[in-house]
C-alpha cells in the first residue's frame, strides 16, 4: 500500500505465546491500515519504535502460558520496560486495542480503565465461572452511549469467544458504578453470559474512548465463511472488520486534518 | 520463601467449583466444599522480596497473598478438614515453575542466581465428613498421579500446617558420568539376552547376534583401534543401536518377511515387507496420476501442493503407552510432539491445525472390573482430554477435527492419535521448501529445551507391552509455551535462510535426530558434553537418548552460525552446537574430547536383519442371528443416539480452540444452533485465497472382528466420502495410515499371533485396494504394534485399529456444504446402495447379537456416486449433505434434522441396494458405506437428478416444518419421534 503520511500504521505485538497475531494483522490490513507484527523484545530494545505507529494492538493467545494468571507476566514485562512510551502514545491521541489475552494484559497493566491515570488495577479477568475454556459463537451488543471510537455506530454482532479466564470483575461496587455511569462498558454479552462477568460486560473502554479491551474475537470474523451459519444465512462480509475499520478511519481523519 | 495465593472470595473460583462437582460425582457426594491455593516456593533469589513476589504471582483485584504463613488459616477461606498439597516429583517438567523463572529473569530482569530454586504446588482444601481410607485415596487420586507427582496430606487437628515444607526435594539421582564398555563379542547367547533385558534395549536375540557380528568383524575392530576407541561396545553405542532399531523407529513388523497362508483360498504367499508391498506401492503406482505429491514417507510428514505458491503437509502420530501411564502428560506430549514433526518437515512448516482421534474403554465400566495397575477409562479420558486442551490451545493451533471412540478393548491401552497439518511457502531461498539438505561442515545445533532424565527409553518402552515394570521415566510433561517461543524463532530464522536442515527430537532423542540427519551428509561428530543439561549427573548415553521435550536439531552453515545464535538469544531460545556433520561414513561420538562411540552409518541404518514371520487367515464364522421381531426401531434409534461413540461430544470439543488463526470455514459443529456434527473440517489456510483444504477421518475397529480387509476399505471410504460430502475435489486428496495393532508376533504371550498378523496383512491389502481405486496416495503413516496390557495375569489387547486421515483440496471454500437441513419442504435423497450388512455395526453392539460379515465397499459404484455428487456441489445446488456412517440412515437423518431443527418425513421402502432381507432395523441401521443423506431445494431437484442419473440414488421424502421425524416402511410408520426426544438422547451430556 502507498505509504504516505496519511497511512494509518498499526503495530501488532507478538511473542512469548501470543498466537492470534496473524489474523489480527490481516484484519487491520483489510480495514485499510498498514499493519506489521512486532516482537515485544524488539520494542523493548528500541522503545521509541512505538511512536512510529498510530494503533497498538494486543492480540489473543496464551502469553507465558497464563501460568501465573492470564496476561499477568506479559503485563509486568510491558509495564517494566515501556510504561513511559505507552503513556506518551496515549497522550498523542493514538489508539489501543486488546483482544482476549490482549484485554487481560491491558487490564492487568492497569491501562484499563486507568481512572487515576496511575495504571493501578481496578478491574480484572478471572477464571470462567464454568471452570473451563470455551470456544463458541455468541451475540454481543454495543453500548450506544459509550464514547469508544472502536465501537461507534455498532449495534450487535456475532463473534466467537475463546477463553478460560474471561470473567470480568471489579474491585468494588464503586468502580463498577463508575464504569457504568461513565458508559465505559462498551460491549456486553447479549443473550448468554458465558463466564459470569459482572453486568454481562464483554469489553470496556477508558475515559478517552480510544482504548478498547474485549474478550470476544472480532479478528476471527474477517471472512463470511468464518461465521458458523454462513451455509444457511446470508453473510455479506466478515462483520468483525467493522470494529477495526472504526479505529482505522478515526485515525485516518485525524491524519488528514 | 513460601508464597501462597488464593481468591479473596472463594465463591468465585470457577476451577474449584468445577473440580468439586467432579469429586461429588466420582468420589463421594458427601464432600461439601473445595478451595484452591496456588503455592510458589522460592529460594536463593535475593532480590525477590515478599512484596515483589506478591506482585508477581497474584492478581491484586481478585486475590490474597500469604508469605511464609499458611493461607489455610485465613478466615477468607472456607472451613476445611483435609488439605492436600500437590507438587511434581524431582526431574518432572513443571511449566508453571518455568514461567515463574521467566517472569523473574525476563519480565523483571532480576538475577535468579545459579543455585536458586523455584517450585510450584497446588493446595486443595476439602470440607467433608470423615472419609474412610478407600474414599480418601480415591479423592487424592483426583488431584495427583503418583507416577509424576507427590503430595503432602494434612488432616485438621491431627497434623500441624507447619509440616508443609519450605521446599520440596528437587535433586535428581545422579548417574555414573562415564562411558562403560560391554563385551558383546565373547558373550554367550543367554548373556546377550540378559544384556538386552537389563538395559531395557528391547532387542531380540537375532538382533543382539547381528550386533555381536558387527563387534566381531575384524575390519570394524581395526578401525576402532585406529580411532582409539575400545574394541568392546560402549553403552553409548548399544543404546543408540537399540533406539534406532526399536519397533517404534524401525517398523520391524512392517518390514518383516511374512509367509501368509489363506485357509479360505488355500493360497500361500511370501510377502517381503507389507510396507513396500502395499503402502509404498500404492503411492508409487499413483505417482503418475497424482502430480501434486512433493515429499512422501521419508520426511517427518507427507507434503503435497496447495496452490502454486504454497504446500501443505500432514502427519498423525500415536502416543498410546505414555497416555496409559499419565494421560495428561501422554497426550500433551503427543500433541506438541507431532507439532514438531511439522516444524521439522522440509525447511520447516508452520503448523496450522491439529486433529485428534481418542479411543478409550467404555466410560461406564464398573471400577472393580479394572485390573490393578490400570486407570479407569473415565480417568484416562479426563487426563487425555485436558492434555489435548492445553497442548493445542496454548500452542495457538486450532483443533479442527477428530473423534472419540469407546470400546472395551481400549481399556488396556488407550489409543491417542494426534495429528497436525502445516503450511509451507513453495520456495525458500530459491529452493523447494520441502528439500532438507545437509552438507559436511554444517554445525549440528540443538535448540529449545534442555536435556534431563525424562523420557529415557520412551521409544524402546513403547515397543513393548504395558506391564508392572513399565518405567515411569518414560513419562513427560510437554511445555507448549517453550515450544511456541521456539517455533516463532524458527519461522523467523527459516525466512532469513539461517539454516539448511531441520528435524525434531522425538522418540530416541538426539540419537534419532542426529542419526537420521547424518544420513544426508554421511557422517557426524557428536560432542555430548556440549549439550545443555537441566541438571548435572546424566551419563553420556542418557544425554544421547533422552527424549526431553521441546527440542529441535538443525544443520547450520558455519557462515550463518553467528547470525543464527544471535537471533536465538534475542528470542529467548537456548541453542547449543553439539557437533559437526561430516562425510566420514561414521557416527563419531565424543564425551569431553574422548571417544565414546563409533558406529558405521551403513550398519546402524541397514544392519538390522528382517524378521521372518508367519500369518494364517481363517475367516471367522459368517453366519448371522435372525433380527428379533420384538425390536422397536424407535427404541433402537434412541439407544443408538445415546451410545457413547455416537452421542454428542460437544461438552468436550467446545473446550478446544477450533478457530484460532482465522482460517476456519466448516467447524466441528454446524446448524442453526451450531450443535450438529460436521462430517469434517474445511479451512482456508491462505488469507488471500478462496482455495481451501478438507480434513477428515475414517476409523471402524469393530469391523475388524469380521475381516480387517473390509475394515480397512471402509475406513478409507469413510474419510474419502466425508471429503466429497464437504465439497472436496475428488481428484485432489491424500491420506495417512495409522495402524494400532495388538502384538501380531506369535509367542508364549501371543499364541494367536499368526491370526493377528494375517489381520494386518489383510488390512494392508484392503488399504491398497481402496486407495488405488479412489486415487488416494498414502503420503505418511505410523504403526504402533504392541497395544496390549499384560497386568495381573490378564491380557487386554486393542481391536486391530486403522485410522485413515485425509487432507484434500476444495477449490472454492465458498461452495463447502454442511450436514444440517436448511429449509422445510426441501427434498431428501439417499445416495448409494443400502445392502443391509449388520456385522460389526453399532446395531449389533447394542442389540448384543451376532450378524456375520461387516459392510463391504464397492469402489466402482462409489466413485461413480462421488464424482456426480461433486459435480452437483460444484454447481451449488446441494443444500445439505451428510455421510451415513455409525448408526446408519436412522442416525444420519436425526443429525441432519437436529442441525436444521426441521422435521423430516421419509420412506425407506425399496431403497437402492441388495439387502438379504428388508426388515426395518436392517435397512435403517445397517452401515453400508459410500452413502449420503442430501437435501435439495425443490427448484433444483430436476437438475440434481439429471446429474445423479446412472448412480444409485432415490428421492425418499422431504424436510418439514413440524418438529417430528417420521420414517415409513412399506407396511407401517416405523419411527415417529420428536426433535426434542432426539436431542435429549443425543446430548447425553458430560463424559
Amino acid at each position: 500500500m502507498i505509504n504516505d503520511d496519511r497511512t494509518v500504521k498499526t503495530a501488532v505485538i507478538t511473542g512469548y505465546g501470543i498466537n492470534a497475531d496473524n489474523e489480527l494483522k490481516q484484519a487491520f490490513i483489510m480495514s485499510g491500515s498498514d499493519a506489521v507484527k512486532i516482537h515485544i523484545q524488539d520494542l523493548i530494545d528500541k522503545p521509541e519504535l512505538l511512536q512510529d505507529f498510530h494503533i497498538l494492538a494486543f492480540p489473543g493467545g496464551f502469553s507465558f502460558g497464563d501460568h501465573l494468571g492470564s496476561g499477568l507476566v506479559f503485563a509486568h514485562l510491558f509495564k517494566k520496560h515501556l510504561k513511559k512510551e505507552l503513556d506518551r502514545f496515549v497522550e498523542d491521541g493514538k489508539l489501543i486495542i486488546g483482544i482476549c489475552n490482549g484485554f487481560q494484559v491491558l487490564v492487568k497493566m492497569g491501562v484499563l480503565p486507568n481512572f487515576e491515570k496511575d495504571w493501578s488495577c481496578d478491574v480484572s479477568l478471572i477464571h470462567n465461572n464454568t471452570g473451563v475454556f470455551e470456544n463458541s459463537w455468541l451475540e454481543i451488543s454495543f453500548n450506544s452511549r459509550s464514547g469508544c471510537v472502536w465501537t461507534k455506530n455498532l449495534d450487535v454482532m456475532d463473534v466467537p469467544i475463546r477463553h478460560g479466564e474471561g470473567r470480568f470483575i471489579t474491585k468494588s461496587k464503586e468502580i463498577l458504578n463508575k464504569i457504568e455511569s461513565e458508559n465505559l462498558a462498551a460491549i456486553r454479552y447479549k443473550n448468554r453470559n458465558p463466564n459470569g462477568s459482572e453486568n454481562d460486560i464483554a469489553g470496556i473502554t477508558d475515559r478517552t474512548g480510544r482504548i478498547l479491551g474485549m474478550m470476544p474475537h472480532p479478528e476471527a470474523f474477517i471472512f463470511p465463511e468464518n461465521h458458523p451459519r454462513w451455509t444457511r444465512e446470508v453473510i455479506k462480509e466478515g462483520y468483525g472488520l467493522q470494529i477495526f475499520k472504526n479505529g482505522v478511519n478515526y485515525m485516518k481523519e485525524k491524519l488528514c486534518h | 520463601m513460601r508464597t501462597e495465593v488464593f481468591y479473596k472470595n472463594s465463591e468465585i473460583d470457577g476451577r474449584a467449583k468445577r473440580l468439586l462437582s467432579l469429586i461429588r460425582a466420582t468420589v463421594s457426594s458427601a464432600v461439601e466444599n473445595l478451595a484452591m491455593v496456588d503455592v510458589y516456593l522460592t529460594s536463593g533469589i535475593h532480590e525477590l522480596s515478599p512484596e515483589l513476589a506478591a506482585e508477581l504471582f497474584s492478581d491484586p483485584v481478585a486475590q490474597e497473598v500469604r508469605t511464609d504463613e499458611a493461607a489455610a488459616d485465613s478466615s477468607l477461606l472456607p472451613d476445611w478438614n483435609y488439605l492436600i498439597e500437590v507438587t511434581y516429583r524431582p526431574g518432572v517438567t513443571n511449566p508453571v515453575a518455568i514461567t515463574a523463572r521467566n517472569t523473574i529473569e525476563t519480565a523483571l530482569a532480576l538475577k535468579s542466581g545459579k543455585d536458586s530454586v523455584i517450585q510450584t504446588a497446588v493446595q486443595y482444601l476439602v470440607k467433608s465428613p470423615e472419609l474412610d481410607e478407600k474414599i480418601l485415596n480415591k479423592l487424592k487420586k483426583v488431584f495427583y498421579n503418583p507416577l509424576i507427582q507427590q503430595i503432602e496430606f494434612i488432616e485438621k487437628g491431627k497434623t500441624p500446617l507447619s509440616t508443609l515444607p519450605p521446599l520440596y526435594p528437587y535433586k535428581v539421582v545422579k548417574s555414573r558420568v562415564s562411558v562403560e564398555t560391554i563385551d558383546i563379542k565373547s558373550a554367550a547367547k543367554k548373556d546377550l539376552e540378559k544384556i538386552s533385558k537389563e538395559r531395557l534395549l528391547a532387542l531380540t536375540i537375532n538382533e543382539m547376534e547381528s550386533i555381536q557380528k558387527y563387534y566381531s568383524d575384524p575390519s570394524v575392530l581395526k578401525i576402532r583401534e585406529k580411532k582409539g576407541i575400545s574394541v568392546k561396545a560402549t553403552d553409548v553405542e548399544l543404546e543408540m543401536i537399540a533406539q534406532t532399531w526399536s519397533e517404534h523407529c524401525k517398523h520391524k513388523i512392517f518390514s518383516a518377511n511374512i509367509e501368509y497362508k489363506d485357509f479360505e483360498t488355500g493360497k500361500k504367499e511370501r510377502i517381503e515387507s507389507v510396507f513396500k508391498s502395499y503402502i509404498k506401492k500404492t503411492t508409487d503406482d499413483l505417482s503418475e496420476k497424482r502430480k501434486f505429491l512433493k515429499s512422501v514417507f521419508h520426511d517427518n510428514s507427507g507434503v503435497i501442493d496447495f496452490d502454486d505458491k504454497h504446500l501443505v503437509c500432514f502427519k498423525v502420530e500415536t502416543h498410546n503407552s505414555p497416555s496409559a501411564l499419565d494421560p495428561y502428560g501422554g497426550s500433551i506430549t503427543g500433541i506438541v510432539g507431532v507439532n514438531r514433526d511439522i516444524m521439522g518437515t522440509g525447511k520447516g512448516a508452520k503448523p496450522f491445525f491439529n486433529t485428534n482421534v481418542l479411543c478409550f474403554g467404555e466410560p461406564d465400566t464398573p471400577e472393580e472390573s479394572i485390573p490393578e495397575g490400570l486407570l479407569h477409562p473415565s480417568t484416562v479420558l479426563r487426563g487425555v482430554h485436558h492434555g489435548i486442551i492445553d497442548g493445542g490451545n496454548q500452542s495457538g493451533i486450532p483443533t479442527v477435527a477428530g473423534a472419540f471412540l469407546f470400546d472395551d478393548s481400549f481399556t488396556g491401552k488407550p489409543l491417542v492419535f494426534c495429528g497436525t497439518g502445516g503450511l509451507l511457502p513453495a520456495e525458500i531461498d530459491n529452493e523447494g521448501s520441502w528439500i532438507n539438505h545437509i552438507t559436511p561442515g554444517d554445525a549440528a545445533v540443538m535448540i529449545g529445551g534442555r536435556i534431563g532424565k525424562d523420557g529415557i527409553h520412551g521409544a524402546t518402552f513403547s515397543s513393548q507391552a504395558l506391564d508392572e515394570e513399565s518405567p515411569s521415566s518414560a513419562v513427560q510433561i510437554g511445555d507448549p509455551i517453550t515450544q511456541k517461543k521456539m517455533f516463532d524463532f524458527l519461522l523467523e530464522a527459516r525466512d532469513l535462510g539461517l539454516y539448511d536442515g531441520i528435524t525434531d527430537n522425538g522418540a530416541g532423542g538426539l540419537s534419532s535426530s542426529l542419526g537420521e540427519m547424518a544420513e544426508y551428509s554421511n557422517g557426524i561428530r557428536i560432542d555430548l558434553e556440549k549439550c545443555l543439561l537441566k541438571y548435572e549427573g546424566l551419563a553420556p548415553w542418557e544425554i544421547l537418548v533422552s527424549e526431553s521435550q521441546e527440542r529441535m536439531t538443525l544443520a547450520v552453515n558455519p557462515d550463518k552460525l553467528g547470525a543464527f545464535m544471535t537471533l536465538a538469544e534475542k528470542r529467548d531460545v537456548e541453542a547449543s552446537v553439539v557437533g559437526e556433520f561430516q562425510d566420514s561414513g561414521f557416527i563419531d561420538i565424543r564425551y569431553e574430547g574422548k571417544p565414546a562411540g563409533l558406529l558405521s552409518i551403513e550398519f546402524l541404518h541397514n544392519g538390522l536383519p528382517a524378521m521372518e514371520l508367519k500369518a494364517e487367515w481363517k475367516r471367522p464364522f459368517t453366519g448371522s442371528d435372525p433380527i428379533r421381531g420384538d425390536l422397536d426401531s424407535r427404541d433402537i434409534l434412541i439407544r443408538l443416539l445415546k451410545e457413547p461413540n455416537i452421542a454428542s461430544k460437544e461438552s468436550l470439543v467446545r473446550q478446544y480452540d477450533h478457530e484460532v488463526g482465522g482460517v476456519s470455514v466448516v467447524k466441528p459443529f454446524t446448524g442453526i444452533n451450531s450443535d450438529a456434527p460436521s462430517d469434517g473440517a474445511v479451512l482456508r489456510p491462505v488469507f488471500e485465497s478462496e482455495r481451501g483444504i478438507t480434513v477428515t477421518h475414517g476409523i471402524c475397529p469393530r469391523y475388524s472382528d469380521k475381516d480387517t480387509y473390509d475394515m480397512a476399505m471402509c475406513a478409507v471410504d469413510e474419510a474419502y466420502r466425508a471429503h466429497i460430502g464437504s465439497g472436496g475435489d475428488p481428484d485432489f486428496a491424500a491420506v495417512l495410515d495409522n495402524f494400532c495393532w495388538p502384538d501380531p508376533v506369535e509367542s508364549e504371550n501371543t499364541p494367536d499371533g499368526r491370526y493377528k498378523l494375517a489381520q494386518l496383512v489383510r488390512a494392508c491389502k484392503g488399504l491398497h485396494k481402496a486407495c488405488i481405486d479412489y486415487g488416494l496416495p498414502l503420503i505418511s503413516g505410523k504403526d504402533s504394534m504392541k497395544n496390549d496390557a499384560q497386568i495381573g495375569g490378564r491380557k487386554v489387547s486393542v481391536r486391530p485399529t486403522l485410522l485413515i486421515s485425509l487432507m484434500g483440496i476444495i477449490r472454492d471454500t465458498g461452495k463447502a456444504v454442511t450436514t444440517d437441513f436448511k429449509n422445510p419442504d426441501d427434498i431428501i435423497y439417499i445416495l448409494g446402495n443400502t445392502n443391509g450388512e449388520l456385522g460389526g455395526t453399532f446395531f449389533e453392539k447394542i442389540s448384543r447379537g451376532y450378524y456375520g460379515r461387516s459392510p463391504e465397499v464397492d469402489t466402482d459404484t462409489a466413485i461413480n456416486t462421488y464424482k456426480k455428487l461433486a459435480k452437483a456441489i460444484e454447481k451449488g445446488i446441494v443444500s445439505s449433505c451428510h455421510d451415513i456412517s455409525d448408526g446408519g440412515i436412522g442416525v444420519a437423518l436425526a443429525e441432519s434434522s437436529l442441525g436444521g431443527m426441521t422435521g423430516a418425513d421419509i420412506s425407506i421402502d425399496s431403497l437402492p441396494g441388495r439387502p438379504s432381507s428388508r426388515e426395518t432395523p436392517r435397512i435403517l441401521f445397517c452401515e453400508s458405506p459410500s452413502r449420503f443423506i442430501v437435501s435439495i431445494s425443490p427448484e433444483n431437484c430436476m437438475d440434481f437428478e439429471n446429474i445423479m442419473t446412472g448412480s444409485p440414488f432415490k428421492r425418499i421424502g422431504k424436510t418439514t416444518d413440524s418438529n417430528h421425524i417420521v420414517i415409513r416402511s412399506a407396511k407401517e410408520t416405523a419411527v415417529e419421534i420428536s426433535l426434542e426426544t432426539v436431542q435429549d438422547a443425543w446430548k447425553r451430556g458430560d463424559f
